[in-house]
C-alpha cells in the first residue's frame, strides 16, 4: 500500500466515526470534553455551530453518530452522545451575548418557504451576513414537523420555542398563516433567491377495501399528530391499531396511550430486523407496554353498521438469505384484529401542488424535485431546496446540513459568485502532549457500561400529554458518561523517519492494532496484522518505509481506543497524539474568504 | 516509565490458544523501564511465546536477580510464580526451586551485568549442572540502572554515550556456555520477534539448560553512534546463522528439507525444532564447529544469531542426581518427612 495521505482531512475525519457519521459533522468528542470540564455553555455553542438546534437534537436527533461510535465496536453500547448533547443544552448559561448579531443589511432579499428546521437553519447562516429574510409559514406558528409531528412528551414546546427564537432574533421576518399558493407568483416578487424548506408533508394513504366506509376512524399519522399538537384532537378510541413501524408509528402509538387508548398495537408487515424505527424509539414504546406485532400485512378494513370494527391481516412468512435480505414471501393465513381506530404511519411523500410545471423547476418521476447534491440548487437558478423537500424524508440533522450547504449557495448566488466553487474541508492537528506523561485529554480507558437516562415513572408520565418522559442526565450522571468517550479526535500521528523499530508501541497497544511488517497490498496486509483486521469499512494507516529495515508501520484504525500508550512508550516521538480539528466551511467562512481568482 | 496502567480492554476478536486464553492473559504489569527499551520487546516476545505454547500461566516460575532486565518478570505472566533474588544469585534460587518442583517451566531473566560480572560464578555452575530452565541474558553492553557504564559484554572499541572507548575484551555468554557444556545455546535480538519467539518456544521446551543471549539495546545509554549494541548497529551486523522453527508435537512437519541444510531435532516432549542452515559453515550439532564459527564471526565484527548449538542427549540435573520424579509438593507428608525411625536408621549408617 502507498503511505496514507494524512494531509487530506478525510483520513483523520473518518477516524472520528461519530463526527464523520453526523451529516453536519458536529465535533462530538470536542463538546463531550467540554461537558467533562463542566463547560456546558461552550459545549452548547460548539454544537450550535454545526447543528443549530442542540436542545432539540439533544432529545430527538436520529443520532447517526451512535451506531457509528467506536465504543460500540469494542463493547456493545456506544457513548450516549445524544443525551450528552442535551446535558449541554439543559445546563448552559444565558448565551444571548454569544449568538451572532444581525449583520448590516446587504440589500439582498431571500424568501424561505416553510418555517421548519430547514428554513430556520438557512436563516441562521444568512441573517448575520445582512440578508433580508422572509420566512413564509402556512401554519400559525413556526417549527414545522418539529412542532406538529414530534409529540411534546419527547420535545417540550419551551425548548423548541427558545431555539427558534434565537434565529428569529437574528433578524429573519416570520410570516405565519401565509401559505404560498403559487411559486410563479412568488418568483415574480422582488426576491434575489428562494429557498424551499417545506418538508415532506403528505402522509401515505393505504387504499384497501373498506377504507372509504371506515374514514371516520382511520387517520393519517402525521396529520393526526399535527391535530393533536394543536389540540384539535383530544381523544382516541380504546383499542388502536398503528399500521407501520417507523418513528412516526412510535410517536402515534405513544400519543394514543396519552389520549385514552389502553390497548395499542403496532402492526408490522415484516420481522423486527426490517423495522424502520430507531432501536431506542422501539424500546421507549415497548417500555410503555405497546404491542409490536410482526408479520401481519393489512388486507382490509372491517366495517359493521357503518363503523370500523377491526382489520383483516394476512399472516406473512419470509425467506431470508444469508445477507439478511428477503428473497421471497408467503401468505400463511389470515386473522382479524378488532379495534376502534386505525392510524396509518407508513411513510411520507413530497407534495408541491403549488409549484407550477412551466417555471423551469423540474421533478423526477416520484415527484421529488431535481436538486444538485452539492449546491442544493433546483433546475431553476436562484431556487434552492433543502431538508425533506429536497430528497424526500430524512431527519432534522440532515435538513440542517442541507441548509448549511444551501445557504452557501444562496450567498454565492446573491454575490454573483460561482456556486460550484466552494471552500474544501480543512484540518488542523495540534499535539496533545503536555509533558512526559501528560496529555491534554483524559486518556485512561474507562470500562463503565453506558449510563441509562432516567425516565419519568410509568404511573406519572401518562397524566398529561406534555410530560417529558426522559429526564436527561444530571451533571453527575453526565460526568460518568463523558469518560466513556474514546476521544477519537485525538489522532495517533506517525512520523516514519523517527522510528527505530523497537516494537514498544506494538507491544503496549491494548487492542493490538499496530504491526510492523513487510508492505503489501491491502487485502494481503489485512491477513498479516497482530489482530484480525476484518472490518473493511475501517482504514489501515500505513507509514512510509521505516529507516532501518524498510518495513512499514501499519495501524488498523478499527478498535483503537486512543489511549496514547503508543505515543507514551515511543522513545523517539515517532508516534504523537494530535488533536484533529475539522474545518467544515459554512457561509460565514465563505464570506470571509475572497473568491479565488481564475489562474489561466 | 508510564504511570497509567495498560487498559484491560482488548480487541474483541483477539485469537485464543488451545486452552482458551488470549495473549493478554499472558501479560504482566505495566513496564516501568524507559520507553523503547529492548527488554520490553523481549517481554513481548515471552508473552507471545508462552501464549503460542498454550501453557497455563501458573505452570511457569520466573526468576531474576538485579538490574533493568531483572525487573521484567513483573511485566509478563502475571499469574505465574516468581522470585526476585539478590544480584547475580538467580541461578542458585532457580536450582533450589527446580530441585523442589521439576514440573514447572523455569524462566530466568538476567542481564549482562547480573550474569557476566557479579553472578558469573553462579551462571557457569547452573550450566554445568544442566538445570532444566530457560536462561535469558538481556544483553545491552551497559549498566543501565547506574547511568551506562560499560559492562563485561561491551565490545572492545565500542564507544560510551559520552565518548569514552571500551578497552577490555567482552565475555561472550554463548561461547562461554558452549564451552561449559550447555545443551541449548542461542542468540537473538529484541528487535526481531520473528526470530526470537520461536527461539523462546524451543528454549522453554528444551530439556536441560537453555541459554538465549538477547541483544537488547539500551535506548537511553547505548543506542548512539559508536555503540555496538544499538538498534541500528545490530541490524547492520546481524548475521543469522541457523534459523530455528518450533513445531509442536501435534503438527506435522510438512515442508521439505534439503539434506545438510535443514534438520529436524526432536525434543523430549515430542515437539520438533526445525533448524535451517543459513551459514553453511555452521554445524549446530557439533560443539567444536559451533565454537570455531562463533569466534571467527566475532572477529569479523558480526553479531551471529540463531540457534547456535543444541544437544538433546545430555541428562539434566534430576536425571544425573536420580531424584524423585514427583515434585515435592505432590508427595505425601510421610514421604517428605519419613519420621524419627527412618532418621535414626540413616544416622546409624554414619556411626
Amino acid at each position: 500500500m502507498r503511505p496514507t495521505d494524512t494531509s487530506n482531512p478525510d483520513y483523520f475525519h473518518k477516524v472520528v466515526d461519530c463526527q464523520y457519521a453526523c451529516p453536519a459533522h458536529t465535533d462530538v468528542p470536542g463538546y463531550i470534553r467540554l461537558i467533562a470540564q463542566g463547560r456546558f455553555t461552550d459545549a452548547y455553542m460548539l454544537n450550535r455551530k454545526a447543528n443549530v438546534f442542540p436542545g432539540i437534537l439533544g432529545r430527538v436527533c436520529d443520532r447517526p453518530c451512535e451506531p457509528a461510535c467506536r465504543r460500540g465496536r469494542i463493547e456493545d453500547n456506544p457513548v450516549a452522545i445524544c443525551r450528552l448533547k442535551r446535558v449541554a443544552a439543559d445546563n448552559r448559561d444565558d448565551i444571548s451575548a454569544l449568538l451572532p448579531k444581525p449583520g448590516p443589511g446587504n440589500g439582498k432579499k431571500v424568501a424561505l418557504l416553510g418555517a421548519g428546521c430547514a428554513s430556520l437553519a438557512v436563516a441562521n447562516d444568512l441573517a448575520p451576513l445582512g440578508y433580508e429574510l422572509t420566512i413564509f409559514e402556512k401554519l400559525d406558528v413556526a417549527g414545522g414537523l418539529m412542532r406538529s409531528n414530534i409529540p411534546s412528551f419527547r420535545l417540550p414546546v419551551e425548548v423548541l420555542d427558545e431555539e427558534i427564537q434565537m434565529i428569529l432574533d437574528m433578524g429573519a421576518e416570520l410570516k405565519t398563516g401565509h401559505p404560498i399558493e403559487s411559486m410563479k407568483d412568488l418568483l415574480e416578487q422582488d426576491f434575489d433567491a428562494v429557498f424551499v424548506g417545506t418538508g415532506a408533508p403528505r402522509g401515505k394513504e393505504l387504499n384497501l377495501p373498506g377504507r372509504q366506509e371506515a374514514a371516520a376512524n382511520v387517520f393519517i399519522g402525521i396529520d393526526w399528530l399535527e391535530s393533536v399538537a394543536f389540540e384539535h384532537t383530544e381523544s382516541i378510541g380504546k383499542r388502536v391499531l398503528i399500521i407501520g413501524v417507523g418513528n412516526t408509528a412510535m410517536d402515534c402509538c405513544r400519543t394514543s396511550l396519552r389520549l385514552g387508548a389502553d390497548e395499542v398495537k403496532v402492526m408490522a408487515r415484516k420481522p423486527r430486523a426490517f423495522f424502520k424505527a430507531s432501536d431506542w424509539e422501539l424500546e421507549d414504546a415497548e417500555e410503555e407496554n405497546i404491542d409490536i406485532i410482526v408479520n401481519h400485512s393489512p388486507k382490509e378494513f372491517v366495517v359493521k353498521n357503518g363503523k370500523l370494527t377491526g382489520m383483516v391481516f394476512e399472516l406473512m412468512e419470509y425467506d431470508v438469505d444469508n445477507n439478511g435480505k428477503i428473497t421471497d414471501q408467503h401468505v400463511t393465513g389470515e386473522t382479524t384484529i378488532s379495534c376502534d381506530d386505525v392510524i396509518l404511519a407508513i411513510g411520507q411523500d413530497n407534495a408541491f401542488p403549488w409549484v407550477e410545471n412551466d417555471i423551469g423547476i423540474e421533478f423526477d418521476k416520484w415527484e421529488v424535485p431535481v436538486v444538485d447534491e452539492m449546491t442544493f440548487q433546483s433546475t431553476r437558478e436562484g431556487v434552492f431546496f433543502g431538508g425533506d423537500a429536497a430528497f424526500g424524508p430524512k431527519n432534522i440533522i440532515w435538513a440542517v446540513e442541507h441548509s448549511h450547504q444551501a445557504a452557501i449557495s444562496i450567498h454565492k448566488y446573491c454575490q454573483g459568485e460561482d456556486i460550484n466553487q466552494r471552500l474544501p474541508d480543512g484540518q488542523t492537528l495540534d499535539s496533545a502532549k503536555m509533558g512526559i506523561h501528560e496529555w491534554s485529554y483524559s486518556n485512561t480507558y474507562d470500562g463503565s457500561e453506558r449510563t441509562l437516562v432516567p425516565h419519568v415513572s410509568l404511573t406519572e408520565r401518562f397524566k398529561q400529554l406534555d410530560i417529558e418522559v426522559e429526564l436527561g442526565f444530571s451533571p453527575e450522571l453526565a460526568a460518568e458518561e463523558v469518560e466513556r468517550c474514546l476521544n477519537c479526535d485525538i489522532q495517533t500521528v506517525f512520523t516514519a523517519n523517527l522510528c527505530i523499530e523497537c516494537d514498544a508501541c506494538v507491544d503496549v497497544c491494548p487492542v493490538d492494532c499496530l504491526t510492523i511488517t513487510e508492505n503489501g497490498d491491502e487485502a494481503d496486509l489485512r491477513t498479516r496484522l497482530t489482530a484480525p483486521a476484518e472490518n473493511l469499512a475501517q482504514d489501515l494507516y500505513v507509514s512510509a518505509e521505516l529507516p532501518q529495515t524498510k518495513r512499514v508501520m501499519v495501524k488498523d484504525e478499527d478498535v483503537c481506543v486512543h489511549c496514547g500508550l503508543c505515543a507514551e512508550r515511543c522513545p523517539t516521538a515517532a508516534w504523537d497524539m494530535q488533536k484533529f480539528t475539522l474545518h467544515h466551511p459554512h457561509t460565514r467562512d465563505e464570506a470571509d474568504t475572497p473568491p479565488a481568482r481564475d489562474v489561466a | 516509565m508510564s504511570f497509567m496502567s495498560k487498559p484491560t480492554v482488548r480487541h474483541p476478536k483477539l485469537p485464543v490458544n488451545d486452552i482458551g486464553l488470549t495473549v493478554r492473559d499472558y501479560e504482566g504489569g505495566m513496564s516501568t523501564l524507559c520507553a523503547g527499551c529492548g527488554h520490553d520487546s523481549v517481554t513481548g516476545a515471552l508473552v507471545q511465546a508462552a501464549f503460542e505454547l498454550s501453557i497455563p500461566t501458573h505452570r511457569f516460575a520466573k526468576l531474576s536477580g538485579i538490574g533493568c532486565s531483572s525487573k521484567t518478570p513483573a511485566y509478563f505472566l502475571r499469574d505465574s510464580h516468581g522470585f526476585n533474588s539478590t544480584h547475580g544469585r538467580m541461578p542458585s534460587v532457580a536450582t533450589g526451586a527446580n530441585s523442589a518442583n521439576r514440573d514447572l517451566y523455569y524462566i530466568g531473566v538476567s542481564g549482562d551485568g547480573d550474569s557476566l560480572s557479579i553472578g558469573m560464578g553462579q551462571f557457569v555452575h547452573a550450566i554445568r549442572r544442566n538445570i532444566n530452565m530457560l536462561y535469558l541474558i538481556e544483553n545491552n553492553g551497559v549498566y543501565g540502572l547506574t547511568k551506562g557504564q560499560f559492562s563485561a559484554a561491551a565490545d572492545k572499541g565500542s564507544k560510551a554515550k559520552k565518548g569514552e572507548t571500551n578497552l577490555q575484551p567482552p565475555i561472550d555468554p554463548c561461547q562461554t556456555a558452549i564451552t561449559l557444556g550447555a545443551t541449548f545455546v542461542a542468540r537473538g535480538f529484541s528487535g526481531d520477534k520473528d526470530q526470537l519467539v520461536p527461539l523462546l518456544k524451543a528454549g522453554m521446551k528444551h530439556r536441560g539448560f537453555g541459554l538465549i543471549d538477547i541483544i537488547s539495546p539500551c535506548v537511553t545509554f547505548n543506542d548512539h553512534e559508536g555503540s555496538t549494541k544499538s538498534y541500528a548497529y545490530t541490524r547492520e551486523h546481524f548475521n543469522l546463522a541457523i534459523a530455528a522453527n518450533f513445531v509442536p508435537p501435534v503438527e506435522e512437519i510438512t515442508a521439505k528439507y534439503e539434506e545438510g541444510t535443514s534438520m529436524p531435532v526432536k525434543l523430549h516432549d515430542g515437539s520438533t525444532i526445525v533448524l535451517r542452515k543459513i551459514d553453511q559453515d555452521f554445524d549446530p550439532m557439533d560443539r567444536i564447529s559451533a565454537l570455531r564459527n562463533l569466534q571467527e564471526n566475532a572477529e569479523a565484527g558480526e553479531v551471529t544469531t540463531g540457534l547456535l548449538y543444541i544437544d538433546e542427549s545430555q541428562p539434566e540435573m534430576h536425571e544425573v542426581d536420580n531424584t524423585t520424579k514427583t515434585p515435592l509438593v505432590d508427595l505425601d507428608y510421610s514421604q517428605v518427612c519419613p519420621g524419627n525411625d527412618t532418621l535414626q536408621k540413616i544416622q546409624s549408617r554414619y556411626r
